[in-house]
């Protein structure tokens, strides 16, 4: 545990030192001090561009976890559906989601819908994807054993089919935790008012570096912590105990 | 005459009747099986004794033919009185050992109480005292499947249908699976339908062998085994062994 926190302290100590003594301008490289100084400059509004730009995230990524799974359970639940829409659902995944920004805008209008918007598209396949393929990983065999013993589809699905898909889920979860962040700040960049990307490019405009270089670990800061807890919360559901 | 506690005849099974791909798996068997009996079933791959378990489970319907289980004491109910082991153990993995013994007491919703309690026995019965809350993974194969038969036997089935159970365990598991088997069997009263690709393993286990042949696929013979329980495997040796092995050898016309 000391090594890697060692290591990460040892990048930030090079990178003073190189911002101090590198002969380097400021506005190609600004040190770490000079990175957080800027988190007192009350014209960033950090509260307010971080909260934001949180709320498109997890609102995405919630959004695309809760209708993810709940089609991934609507194609396990009936074959009919799986054939038909699956395909479907596999070409729209070839669509770039970020080329569907600005399209998206001109639906919803700039701001946080829109940004929810684009974080949700680009996050969602991959949960419906991994939740169906969780889901659809019972063996036959398994299935002959349940039906010797009277259990019902609920119950299968209930006691053996959810919780076997449970790390599918998560796996497909940390993919799109990572997603959705990409997804927010793309949307932040094409047109808002608010938001750490939208800081972003304000700040561009007058060449403060150090601004920017404090909304990346910002926005980096926002996609720890999804990642942490859809990690933390795996651990609890899935990897305590000696199982997976 | 009673009714005997199994009474197949004349079954057939037809994948897929009437079209292209139609296929006569099985084409005509018949065997009786009195309730109590460990009664192995031998045959070359593909010759329908998977087919044949799942129809006496009722997960198949048979296209031709009588079934009837049930002769003899009590109804026989197909959704309450079947147990099942595989090739694999399918364990949960995210379940202990103990809630994976317990799982067709779930499905059944049997009274929680008396199931655990069941489930410990049967855990002490397979020899697996003590490993209870252990994960399937800190299990070896032998272990694995010994949990699986613990499963098999927590609602108290009157039949247990055994699909090469020990047909991914090493030999020397294998044989003392065998033996434990024979043990399990013995102390518990079970009917047992042993299904198994190992002739030598067919005959130490069975009071009766079924040898069933392929293309079509029927029952060529039902071998009796005179050989005394406890059966052990020094009986191997023995040379009424070896003739009863030829004999399964010569039906499967690999002499
Ligand atoms: N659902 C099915 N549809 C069509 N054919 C099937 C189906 N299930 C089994 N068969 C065919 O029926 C035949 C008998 O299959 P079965 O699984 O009963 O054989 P088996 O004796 O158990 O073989 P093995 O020893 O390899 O397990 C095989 O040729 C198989 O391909
Ligand atoms: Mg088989």
């Amino acid at each position: 545990m000391a090594g890697p926190i060692l290591l990460h302290l040892l990048v930030v100590l090079i990178w003073q030192l190189v911002a101090d003594y590198g002969g380097l301008p400021t506005y190609i490289l600004p040190s770490p001090t000079e990175t957080l100084a800027t988190l007192f400059e009350p014209r960033n509004r950090w509260i307010e561009n971080t909260g934001i730009t949180a709320l498109e995230i997890f609102g995405g990524f919630l959004l695309a976890v809760g209708i993810g799974v709940t089609i991934a359970l609507l194609f396990s639940w009936s074959r009919l559906t799986l054939v038909l829409f699956m395909p479907l659902l596999v070409s729209l995944n070839m669509i770039p989601k970020v080329a569907l920004g600005p399209l998206i805008i001109v639906w919803f209008g700039y701001g946080v819908v829109t940004n929810m918007a684009i974080a949700f598209a680009i996050c969602f396949f991959p949960i419906v994807i991994t939740t169906a393929r969780g889901l659809s990983e019972i063996e036959p065999e398994m299935l002959y054993l349940a039906r010797t013993v009277n259990a019902s589809k609920w119950q299968i699905f209930l006691k053996i089919q959810f919780p076997g898909a449970l790390p599918y889920i998560f796996s497909g979860m940390k993919v799109s935790a990572v997603l959705a962040v990409a997804g927010a700040i793309v949307g932040e960049f094409i047109g808002s008012e608010k938001g750490l990307g939208y800081l972003m490019l304000q700040v561009q405009i007058n060449l403060d570096t150090a601004t920017m270089f404090m909304a990346v670990l910002m926005i980096t800061l926002i996609g720890v912590v999804l990642y942490g807890a859809v990690a933390l919360l795996e651990w609890l559901l899935v990897k305590r105990g000696g199982a997976a | 005459m009673t009714k005997p506690f199994i009474h197949v005849s004349n079954l057939r099974k037809v994948f897929n009747p009437g079209k292209a791909n139609e296929y006569l798996a099985l084409s005509d068997v018949s065997l009786d099986i009195e309730e109590g009996e460990l009664i192995s079933i031998v045959g070359p791959s593909g010759c329908g004794k998977s087919t044949l378990l799942m129809i006496v489970a009722g997960l198949l319907e048979a296209s031709g033919g009588t079934l009837e289980i049930g002769g003899g004491a009590g109804a026989f109910d197909p959704h309450r009185h079947v147990g099942m082991v595989f090739q694999q153990a399918l364990l949960l993995k995210w379940r202990t050992v103990l809630d994976n013994v317990l799982l067709p007491a779930e499905f059944l919703r049997l009274p929680r109480r008396e199931a655990r309690e069941r489930a410990r026995d049967l855990l002490n019965l397979v020899g697996l005292e003590g490993q209870e809350t252990k994960y399937p993974k800190q299990l070896s194969g032998g272990q694995q499947q010994r949990v699986a038969i613990a499963r098999s036997l927590v609602h108290d089935p009157r039949l247990v249908l055994m699909d090469e159970p020990f047909g991914a365990l090493d030999a020397l598991t294998r044989e003392k699976m065998n033996l434990e088997l024979l043990r399990i069997w013995e102390q518990s009263g079970k009917t047992i339908l042993f299904v198994t690709h190992g002739i030598s393993e067919a005959v130490l286990l069975g009071s009766r062998i079924a040898v069933m042949t392929a293309g079509p696929a029927r029952l060529a013979r039902k071998i009796d085994v005179d050989l005394p329980y406890p059966r052990r495997l020094d009986m191997k040796t023995h040379e009424n062994f070896g003739a009863y092995t030829r004999e399964v050898y010569g039906l499967l016309g690999m002499e």
